[in-house]
């Protein structure tokens, strides 16, 4: 009958390894999703010089450069540049832009490469949680939430 | 007056708590081991002392005195008084010293009622908890006094942002407060049994509606973060991974697991060690995500934002209370005997298996959430976002459910698979059956909402099925807990997946009199228009959504311009039915004239949070059981004493 | 087994939450004190001022113009601020004693309203000489500042030196007049 019971004097020893076990797997599995999955951030430049690899989720900041926004047809894709002092790029996007998304500003875009157009899921214009006064600062998610999506 | 009284009283408090850490950890040697008695009576006496100043604290907001600091910055006279009251603690001074309030209070409660464990045990918890406790009395008495009077009062407060005068943020931060200093309280529950090398069911029993009260909070808290995020923020999402989020969810996770080695714990005297180092790390959980935000290491894209002073503050408090614990958790750990065994099949074992997959989903949150804090130092900017958090943490959330659904009809001790082959046999069918139908209806579907789609369903039935067989009316509360704990996790699980699968996504300049097809729903832009709110003026949409050709309703989501502090705001609007709900936006008008508008279709997304306030109700049924039936116990053994003591007569 | 043996005890194992808790102390502490440089810095430092000419916002100081600065002498700091803003509340006093100390400052106060800029002076103090209106808030767009407040460097011949994002702080003052030094 006790074939499936462990010998007793292994139980603990037998528990610590699973959590052992488990810890250094969930390590690993991080390293490697990590290594895999995070969004680096691009500057203009950096992003001309050494470009992600296609299709890879990556962040954009720079200043949006004058006179380069374009509405296309459907009234709701965009495209303009993004550029720093020393290069330009090309980026879309197609949805409710920020309020303080305006030419010559600075922006992140969250997207990736498809060929030499950068395509933004997402727009921050780059006024955000930073300019929340000090005594807002004791936030919680929601409230932080709140500034933040005010100042976006 | 009422400032200076709140201060004395406060100050006071702290004394007291002096005295409670310096007489518990005196009465824990045999020489000064008469002190023990005044151990209780100072406890409560600080609980009471704490509550006083607090009361005095919302007696200043509620009459907007001026003369006092925190007041004239944070409060306004023409302020309704639901926002003076939540002003109280919406700021740092005020939150921390609610903080300070409920965990003094806490402590006071387990003086007066805790009588199972052994006294000396309860004892070096008192002090224990003494101990936080004048970490965060020091920090508010040194660091941030509330009760500063202004050298001339002020004309008139500096009032609150409007955008901060919401219901759900005036009591989310209290709801997640009441959570971490619930943990606290376990904490201290820990350290005073490693203390006293008096790690056994007794503690756990003491310890788990700590536990369960904490965790309701927690859950409660989180799920109301997630729709509040999901409806103000205007991006049809319901969870984001940012860190703040990540904050509030660690706790989580390690209280979830905490609860459940806590059961294994009371009823069968196992998982010691694993236990008692499971209280450290679900308070440390809650340290660390308050000094995530606070300190506003990982929100802020820039240093203006990083607080040193008052991240120093809780950083130090963390090093010395968690380091502390562990330390000696380090050096006693070994010295704990081993609890009872179990087999390989038994409930244990799959308790065991939830808590090492639980303690696998924090290490992935923690490590996600850290992680850009670590490339930083070493100059390379990153952030981590879904593609990251949610497979991985899959990884570990799947093989949980599938043992979740199984383990509460397996027996403690031993067990044998061929006991319940049914019922485990009817929930891998309707598994099986609704893979089957989401792979042949609805064909291509990423792999995740998938597999939540077909086990969603199956681990709801698993989740009543240790109600079949019982006689209902006689089955304890806490067993009714764990089945609506449980059935909440399926039907929220099922919102997730529903929302991930099936949520259509429009976006569209429209003018005037345009239709677009969102899901089953027909949307026409009617009209758009001015209108004025208190504070702010909104353009207003007016959509009317049909629903599979039936009679339209109507839907107002509005883009508010706010004028005094100014800012701008997209208001949401949403329309719920049972099977889903429609979620429209409006963004600006277009060069030529069109209205940008964006609609999402989510079958089912409110059962995301219907279920996180089920698990909330379950874990409430848990706690009214337990604490009625030590109720019971209680007054049985007070009269057993009181029998014994007049036949002695 | 109800002994005390540590024998099959966990051993080396029970010190890792320690060691773990350790790691995650140092990473925090290197981000609390040490943080990296997360700021985007303006693209128009060593730049000239963009032209503008803006009508005065408080009825005892004039209007600004970029004119003014390049008429050379001494650097000086555009601080760009509101009165609804709370940061600048805060950074009033700094503000003053920089003022006390001789640095000519000059405002600009975004999207705001004449008498509300005249309410923030009176009650916050103004150590400004000259404050434009900038009701579009083309200015701040215009130098590349994104929030209030914010304050540049602007030396003698209308250059952009240095730029503050965020209130200036007590411990802040050394490193702006350094920058005023610098911009001689």
């Amino acid at each position: 009958m006790n074939t499936t019971t462990i010998k007793p004097k292994h139980q603990r020893l037998v528990l610590i390894v699973l959590a052992l076990v488990a810890l250094i797997g969930a390590g690993l599995l991080a390293a490697y999703a990590l290594s895999k999955q995070a969004a680096y951030f691009y500057l203009p430049s950096e992003l001309a010089a050494k470009p992600p690899e296609a299709g890879r989720a990556v962040r954009l900041g720079g200043m949006v450069e004058k006179g380069s926004i374009r509405t296309q047809a459907d009234g709701v894709t965009i495209n303009f540049i993004v550029k720093d002092d020393k290069a330009r790029v090309p980026v879309r996007f197609s949805g409710i832009t920020p309020d303080l998304f305006v030419e010559g500003s600075g922006v992140v875009a969250e997207g990736r490469m498809e060929g030499t157009t950068f395509v933004a899921d997402n727009l921050l214009a780059k006024h955000d949680e930073k300019y929340v006064p000090r005594e807002m600062k004791n936030m919680s998610t929601a409230e932080a939430k709140a500034v933040i999506a005010e100042t976006k | 007056m009422i400032a200076e009284l709140g201060l004395a009283v406060l100050w006071m408090a702290a004394a007291l708590a002096v005295l409670q850490l310096v007489a518990g950890a005196l009465a824990l040697r045999p020489a000064t081991a008469h002190l023990a008695g005044i151990v209780r009576p100072v406890a409560i006496l600080q609980g009471a002392l704490v509550a006083v100043a607090f009361a005095s604290l919302i007696w200043l907001f509620l009459s907007t005195d001026l003369s006092v600091k925190l007041v004239a910055e944070n409060s306004h006279s023409a302020k309704p008084f639901i926002f003076k009251l939540a002003g109280t603690w919406g700021n740092h001074e005020g939150s921390m010293l609610m903080w300070v309030t409920i965990m003094s209070l806490a402590g006071g409660f387990v003086a007066l009622i805790e009588k199972r464990l052994r006294e000396e045990t309860l004892i070096a918890t008192l002090a224990g908890q003494a101990f936080v406790s004048l970490g965060f009395y020091a920090f508010l008495l040194l660091a941030s006094n509330p009760f500063t009077r202004l050298a001339e009062p002020a004309p008139e407060g500096a009032g609150l942002n409007p955008l901060l005068q919401d219901i759900g943020l005036a009591f989310h931060p209290p709801t997640l407060y009441v959570g971490y200093v619930g943990l606290s309280i376990a904490f201290s529950f820990a350290v005073g049994a490693l203390v006293t090398r008096d790690v056994g069911p007794a503690f756990a029993r003491a310890m788990r509606p700590w536990v369960l009260g904490a965790w309701i909070f927690l859950t409660l808290g989180i799920t109301a973060g997630s729709y509040w995020a999901y409806y103000t923020l205007g991006w049809g999402g319901w969870w984001f991974w940012d860190p703040v989020e990540n904050a509030s969810l660690m706790p989580w996770l390690a209280a979830t697991a905490l609860l459940h080695s806590c059961s294994v714990l009371a009823a069968r005297n196992a998982l010691r060690t694993w236990t008692v180092m499971l209280g450290v790390i679900a308070f440390s959980m809650s340290m660390v995500g308050t000094f995530l935000v606070r300190s506003g290491i990982l929100t802020s894209v820039h240093a203006f934002a990083v607080d040193p002073t008052r991240g120093s503050f809780i950083l130090a408090l963390l090093a010395i209370y968690i380091g502390g614990a562990l330390l000696l958790f380090a050096l006693r750990a070994n010295t704990v005997t081993e609890g009872a065994r179990f087999a390989v099949v038994s409930r244990e074992s799959a308790l065991v298996f939830n808590n090492v997959m639980l303690c696998g989903i924090l290490g992935i949150v923690l490590v996600g959430t850290l992680y850009p804090l670590l490339t930083e130092a070493m100059g390379v900017k990153v952030s981590v976002g879904p593609p990251y958090f949610n497979p991985v943490s899959a990884v570990f959330a799947i093989p949980m459910m599938l043992v979740m659904a199984v383990g509460p009809v397996l027996r403690w001790r031993e067990d044998t698979g061929g006991r319940i082959t049914w019922q485990i046999a009817v929930p891998a069918l309707v598994t099986a059956a609704a893979l089957l139908a989401v792979e042949l209806l609805f064909a291509p579907i990423n792999l995740l909402p998938a597999l939540g789609l077909a086990i969603a369903p199956g681990l709801a039935v698993a989740s009543v099925q240790p109600l079949v067989g019982r006689n209902l009316r006689r089955t304890p509360l806490p067993i009714y807990g764990m089945v609506i704990g449980h059935l909440g996790i399926a039907v929220a699980l099922f919102g997730m997946a529903s929302e991930g699968a099936f949520s259509t996504e429009r976006l569209a300049a429209m003018n005037p009199g345009d239709s677009q097809q969102v899901g089953p729903f027909k949307v026409t832009l009617q009209a758009i228009g001015p209108v004025a709110g208190p504070n702010w003026t909104a353009l207003e949409a007016t959509v009317a959504a049909s629903y599979a050709g039936a009679a339209p309703t109507v839907l107002n989501p509005q883009a508010r311009t706010f004028a005094n502090p100014p800012g701008n705001r997209t208001e949401s609007a949403l329309l719920t039915r049972w099977n889903g709900q429609l979620y429209a936006v409006l963004g600006e008008e277009g060069e030529d004239g069109r209205w940008q508008m964006r609609f999402w279709w989510k079958p089912f997304v409110p059962m995301i949070w219907y279920g996180g306030a089920l698990v909330a109700l379950g874990g409430l049924l848990a706690l009214l059981g337990r604490v009625a039936r030590d109720v019971k116990r209680l007054v049985a053994t007070d009269k057993i004493a009181y029998r014994r003591e007049r036949q002695g007569r | 087994m109800s002994d005390a043996t540590p024998k099959k005890g966990p051993g080396l194992a029970v010190w890792l939450p320690l060691g773990l808790f350790a790691g995650f102390l140092a990473l925090v502490i290197v981000g609390l004190y040490w943080p990296a440089d997360r700021e985007v810095s303006s693209a128009f430092i060593g730049k000239p001022l963009p032209a503008f000419d803006l009508p005065p916002a408080s009825d005892d100081r004039p209007g600004l113009a970029t004119a003014q600065f390049k008429e050379g002498g001494k650097p000086r700091l555009l601080n760009v601020f509101a009165s609804w803003c709370v940061p600048c509340k805060v950074e009033a006093p700094q503000l003053a004693a920089l003022a006390q100390q001789g640095v000519e400052i000059d405002g600009v106060a975004i999207r705001d309203r004449k008498e509300d800029v005249a309410g923030f002076l009176a009650q916050y103090g103004n150590p400004f000489k000259r404050i434009g209106k900038d009701d579009l808030s083309q200015v701040q767009l215009a130098i590349g500042s994104s929030g209030v407040p914010e304050t540049f460097v602007v030396d003698g011949k209308g250059i952009i030196r240095y730029q503050h994002i965020g209130d200036i702080r007590q411990e802040d003052i050394p490193l702006i007049l350094r920058k005023l030094a610098e911009a001689q």
